[in-house]
């Protein structure tokens, strides 16, 4: 019996539940993106593993909570959330990163953990351990073969394309993304080319810290909104970053694609919860054989 | 025969005393720079030249001593700000940013604040009429042109900030014979414009060459100052100082 034609013979015949997971798995890959490409950022121009950035994604998550509540307006609460969430992601880094520039980096990974548990702990404290909700701004639906799709979820993938394509310019273009490429390449020299690199390093934990806020308001209505929140997406968002390449931007957003469609298929045959062990799979393997990421140029 | 340094000297380096970790590096080096001179800075490998350089540029922090800019301490100043004061620096490695496009490169120093574009269109018409071929490959990245064409980029990208002074850390360093005398052009070039170098070097006839006074160092400090025109190759000096 021929392998190949019976493995088209079962697409062929489950092509709905490929169809599906393929969307779902673009969806959680974009939101994944979002908040792995801050991640890498970060990392890439301070060596700084931000243990944070679960917690800048929940906090964002909360704001926007608080503000639709008092504004009842989602977008509002989404531009809302991504400012006040970079505003405080500069101040944390101006009190809590920048003094340990060019330390150990364990001192701040352990700098980063407190923050992320004061952050915990301070939402568990204010908001308390019932998971809230944030409504999606509209309810349309289309039919997907025989289910009912939110269209939200179209435009939260849509949504975080366009944030990421914003990155992408803002990075490639502007005078201040070409500050941010040559104080990631080499901080020394982009200091002495007189580039305020301090306030570059704390711009671009703004923009990581903002951009997972971001992505907390967009997914917030997919998923409840509570206190630990953060700990499962910031897992996966570690996982993405390595397998595409610690600081590589392009490598984080490919992977966090790559990882989210290889679990939604593997939730075709097993429980979601067990699917998930896949991206583990890619990352002991990416470990393995190539430890400086699947989406990187072989390095020379 | 002794030379004077300048009275009223652009950056003047006052005893200092520069460690990395715990190795004592510069043991209280003193010189001075004038408007618009070129200073050669000799010495053999591992003498603290390079340092000198980055003590002065804030890229390292001297223990004890000052470095002045223009009359004004400037020893705590981040690099940043002495880039936008006037200092421009030119490792010896190069480092241009690999990953940059040229023309990216020229833009890290050439983006400020209060900068015209018209301003910044003569800057870059003018660097390129100096290095054209940073104009042919200015979309290549910086990483792949030859170890000559990075060197133009490196001392293109510090004309960008329009210095007063360009520290210049082995320039010539194993780069072609026609490289090494279009770089000898650039010194002369930056020098009609006004513009201060302190030049160190490994190349002691060009340095002689290009240079209006000399260094010479020895173990961290400086042992020797003299008019570049009053000595040559062959002096006892330069042999025992430089010689092999």
């Amino acid at each position: 019996m021929d392998y190949l034609s019976l493995v088209w013979d079962w697409m062929v015949s489950h092509r709905d539940i490929i169809v599906i997971q393929t969307i779902n798995g673009v969806v959680t890959g974009m939101i994944l993106a979002l908040i792995a490409s801050g991640l890498t950022l970060i990392f890439g121009i301070m060596d700084v593993v931000n243990f944070a950035h679960g917690e800048l994604f929940m906090l964002g998550a909360y704001v926007g909570v608080v503000v639709l509540a008092t504004s009842g307006s989602f977008w509002l609460a989404l531009v809302l959330s991504t400012l006040v969430v970079a505003l405080l992601g500069a101040a944390l880094q101006i009190t809590t990163l920048r003094p340990l520039l060019g330390r150990d980096p364990l001192t701040t990974i352990l700098a980063t953990f407190g923050i992320s548990l004061v952050l915990q702990n301070y939402a568990l404290w204010q908001f308390g351990p019932v998971p809230r909700k944030i409504q999606e701004p509209f309810t349309g639906q289309f039919e997907l073969f025989y289910l009912v799709y939110p269209w939200y979820r179209i435009v939260i993938a849509l949504l975080s394309a366009g944030i990421i394509g914003g990155l992408y310019l803002f990075l490639k273009y502007g005078t201040y993304g070409i500050w941010i490429r040559a104080t990631t390449q080499d901080r020394v020299m982009a200091q002495a080319m007189g580039i305020p690199v301090p306030w570059v390093h704390t711009a671009v934990f703004a923009i990581g810290a903002g951009m997972a806020a971001a992505s907390g308001v967009l997914f917030g209505p997919l998923i409840g909104v509570n206190h630990a929140m953060g700990l499962d997406w910031v897992l996966k968002a570690f996982i993405v970053v390595v397998v595409g390449g610690m600081g590589n931007l392009g490598g984080s957003i490919a992977a966090s694609i790559f990882v989210s469609l290889l679990e939604a298929y593997a939730a075709i045959f097993v429980s979601p919860a067990q699917a998930i062990i896949v991206s583990f799979v890619a990352l002991i393997l990416t470990l393995l054989f190539r430890p400086t990421g699947l989406f990187v140029p072989t390095p020379k | 025969m002794s030379a004077q340094p300048p009275a009223q000297p652009l950056v003047a380096v006052d005893d200092i005393h520069t460690f990395y970790g715990k190795s004592h590096i510069l043991h209280g080096v003193s010189l001075a720079v004038g408007k618009g001179e070129v200073v050669g800075l000799l010495g053999r490998n591992g003498v603290g030249k390079s340092t000198t350089l980055k003590t002065i540029m804030g890229l390292v922090q001297p223990s004890q001593g000052q470095v002045r800019f223009e009359g004004k301490a400037v020893t705590s100043l981040p690099a940043h700000k002495l880039a936008r004061l006037g200092i421009a620096y030119v490792p010896e490695d190069r480092r241009i940013f690999k990953l940059l496009t040229v023309m990216e490169n020229l833009r890290t120093g050439l983006d400020r604040y209060g900068v015209s574009e018209a301003r910044k269109q003569a800057l870059l018409g003018k660097v390129f009429e100096y290095f054209p071929v940073l104009a042919e490959r200015r979309n290549q990245a910086g990483g792949t042109l030859s170890g000559g064409e990075q060197q133009m980029l490196a001392i293109a990208r510090a004309m960008m900030l329009e210095p007063k002074i360009v520290l210049l850390d082995e320039p010539t360093e194993g780069l072609m014979p026609r490289m090494v005398s279009q770089i000898k052009q650039i010194i002369a070039v930056l020098n009609r414009e006004g513009v201060a170098i302190l030049l160190v070097e490994q190349n002691v006839p060009l340095t002689l060459e290009a240079s209006q006074r000399v260094y010479i160092m020895e173990k961290g400090v400086v042992r020797h100052h003299a008019v570049a025109s009053e000595l040559n190759v062959n002096d006892a000096v330069i042999q025992q100082y430089l010689g092999v």
